[in-house]
């Protein structure tokens, strides 16, 4: 059904349509092993992304023509903007969860909330609050050195197609995912992170700095995430917005946790399978429209029937923080 | 105070601690609760005058006349806030057991999916009030059953209830999504249109002139019902018990598999009837965004409200307000109409954030004998 062309085609989409995905779950894992189940993340991944826009958006209004962009700059700003973005939801979530004990799940909420609402409304107003002359947000101009391969990915038919034909956050999502899960599992800190997340009380009394782990971990964990906003705006999207573009990925990226069992190095083949799973609609040739909304569920019931299967056997490597969702109170027996 | 505190310097303490308390005057909560909501409205205020470039009375006249400014309006604010406290409502009993149903939305959608069916396929088949209460046990099946699925697993192997409604949604809204091709209205529209727009059949009666007085009865009734059953019936105490303790709950002899699988298909069912309110009383049709968001909302609305049913006439009110304030400010002032989402976010962190200082009590060094 599918020949050798199509299938390359196909893989390279779902890692493209996986990257974001990845971006986030890797980032709720470090969340999530803190004990903290941050539900905000599809509102953190729209801060990301558009923080990094409005960072590109007021450079490339400082440049006098397009040529003068400054390739180093056009990927920073937009990076560290982003970065500065998610930091801050993370640093307003951590506020609320730790410091104020707030309710996890009432908090993320309302983060995802404000979150999307932030993304899209700067979104489609941020031509008209900078009073600038553009009829819409296309940063093509900076896009285009997120979206740079090395040329000869060209040359190499089907495995350069697989394998090089990405701009570098693709790789760097990749190595994030893999260093934390070397950093989950092989470091002391790693350990420490875990035992806060499985139970705060005996790591306190261990020593651990349990605010300041939760803290680090949902922090690091929100700019991660907010890095797959940043993926998807500047390299998938080629650095158009569109409202509402980004869509369930958030989601996603929450079902892809489960998928991988807690685990980031999981999450690589697990981010592939998601994104396959998300676009294999449009590679089953004389499928109806209508069916393919019901392939979009696969991710989903995927998801749904790992989260069971895990429950029922029980094994402890698979199970989620046990801390996960409660919040910590030293004072409380 | 100054002096004290550098002559005791050597003894190493910290500045403050943190303190739970026992339980505060309600009248002292609400009063945190009110200054935490005025401050949220002056920092909304800023944010607007900053994007809007307008005086802050501006800003508010602008909201109240979107909420309240024409009769009109305020029917919709009250429709608003009928579907919104219904769902609310629907969520309460499982939250007050501390089974985190974030499925509000999938099973509103089932809900009103199995409404729309009905419409669709036995219209003009059954007598209209016949077919109405076929209409009202499907919604309420099928949201029951979307509910019962995660509850049973919860039930049996404790499988993690809050990721689990969660992905629940997204299978209905798709579900959703495919059956509104299949039954789409022009081919290739994807979308099912208004249903029966000549015959009505299946539309919920109109009770004089005001389309949504009869949502509105509906709900007020729910919600009383749903009081007296939290606070006045075995099962409601049962709820409760399994809430605070598991165990304690086993030891006392209530089956806390029954009472959590009987509360969840309590909470599909009422989130059904929401899903059948929206499509046979409001909407006349289904699609994804039929829910509109509500399903996560009312989590906000249940738990600022502390699964107090009537306290949450008072906060779906607060949210539904906001939003028809914040459409208006946004038409208005030419902003788009996200920004209603960052107000809300905005007043839900203040909220959020008060519940601390209703909570727990900053002890400072040295103030020992002031607070006694």
């Amino acid at each position: 059904m599918f020949s050798m062309s199509v299938l390359v085609t196909f893989i390279h989409q779902a890692i493209m349509q996986g990257i974001p995905i990845l971006y986030g779950s890797t980032g709720e894992i470090l969340t999530e092993k803190s004990g903290h189940l941050n539900l905000g993340i599809p509102g953190i991944m729209y801060a990301g992304g558009i923080s990094g826009v409005i960072g590109a958006f007021l450079y490339e209004e400082t440049l006098p023509s397009r040529d003068a962009i400054n390739p180093v700059l056009a990927v920073l700003i937009p990076l560290l903007s982003s970065i500065l973005g998610s930091l801050l939801m993370g640093l307003l979530y951590c506020f609320l969860t730790v410091t104020l004990r707030a309710n996890q799940n009432v908090t993320g909420l309302a983060l995802t909330t404000f979150g999307v609402g932030f993304g899209n409304f700067f979104g489609a107003s941020l031509v008209k609050l900078t009073g600038s002359e553009i009829p819409s947000v296309a940063l093509t101009n900076t896009s285009q050195f997120f979206r740079a391969y090395l040329p000869v990915a060209d040359k190499l038919g089907a495995f350069g197609q697989i394998f090089l034909n990405y701009g570098f956050m693709t790789y760097l999502a990749i190595i994030i995912a893999f260093v934390s899960a070397y950093f989950l599992r092989k470091t002391r800190k790693g350990l420490y992170l875990r035992a806060v997340g499985e139970n705060p009380a005996t790591a306190d009394a261990a020593g651990i700095n349990v605010n300041r782990y939760k803290y680090t971990a949902t922090c690091v964990g929100s700019i991660i995430a907010g890095l797959g906003g940043l993926f998807y705006v500047m390299d998938y999207a080629c650095g158009v917005w569109s409202n509402e573009g980004f869509g369930d990925r958030g989601w996603l990226a929450i079902a892809l946790v489960i998928f991988a069992v807690w685990r980031p190095d999981l999450g690589v083949p697990g981010s592939i399978v998601f994104g396959g799973l998300y676009i294999v609609n449009q590679f089953v040739t004389g499928l109806p429209m209508r069916d393919s909304e019901l392939f979009k569920m696969l991710p989903y019931i995927v998801t749904i029937i790992v989260l069971i299967f895990t429950s029922i056997r029980k094994k402890r490597e698979l199970q989620p923080p046990e801390h996960l969702g409660l919040s910590y109170f030293r004072e409380e027996r | 105070m100054a002096d004290t505190a550098l002559k005791e310097k050597k003894v190493h303490e910290p500045l403050f601690h943190i303190v739970k308390r026992s339980g505060l005057i309600w009248y002292k909560a609400w009063l945190i609760r009110i200054f935490a909501i005025i401050a949220a409205l002056i920092v909304c205020a800023l944010v607007t005058m900053m994007l809007a470039h307008q005086n802050p009375i501006k800003v508010y006249q602008t909201m109240l006349s979107g909420a309240f400014g024409t009769q009109r309006r305020i029917w919709i604010l009250l429709q608003s806030l009928a579907m919104l406290l219904c769902v609310s409502l629907a969520v309460t009993p499982a939250f007050k057991m501390r089974f985190w149903n974030i499925g509000g939305e999938g099973q509103v959608l089932i809900g009103g999916l199995a409404t729309a069916a009905c419409m669709i396929v036995l219209g003009g088949k059954l007598p209209n009030a016949l077919l109405l209460v076929v209409m009202v046990i499907a919604s309420m099946a099928a949201g029951a059953i979307w509910a019962m699925i995660p509850a049973v697993f919860k039930a049996k192997w404790n499988t993690n209830e809050t990721l689990f409604t969660l992905m629940m949604n997204y299978v209905g809204i798709q579900l959703v999504s495919y059956f509104s091709m299949v039954w789409e209205a022009r081919k290739g529209s994807g979308q099912i249109g208004i249903i029966n727009q000549d015959t009505k059949y299946g539309w919920m009666p109109v009770l004089g002139n005001y389309d949504y007085l009869l949502n509105i009865i509906i709900v007020a009734v729910i919600t009383v019902l749903m009081y007296v059953y939290l606070k006045y019936s075995k099962h409601g105490y049962e709820i409760a018990v399994v809430g605070e303790s598991q165990n304690t709950a086993r030891y006392i002899g209530v089956n806390v598999k029954k009472v959590i699988i009987r509360t969840m298909l309590l909470s599909g069912a009422v989130c059904g009837i929401a899903g059948f309110l929206l499509v046979s009383g409001t909407n006349h049709t289904i699609n994804t965004t039929t829910a509109d968001n509500r399903g996560f909302t009312a989590i906000m609305v249940s738990w600022l409200a502390k699964f107090n049913p009537l306290f949450m006439v008072l906060t779906s009110f607060l949210l539904v307000f906001l939003q028809c304030g914040a459409n208006e400010i946004s038409t208005k002032f030419g902003l788009n109409k996200s920004f209603s989402d960052i107000l809300t976010g905005i007043i839900l962190f203040f909220i959020i954030g008060c519940e601390f200082f209703i909570n727990y009590q900053i002890k400072f060094r040295h103030s020992h004998k002031e607070v006694q």
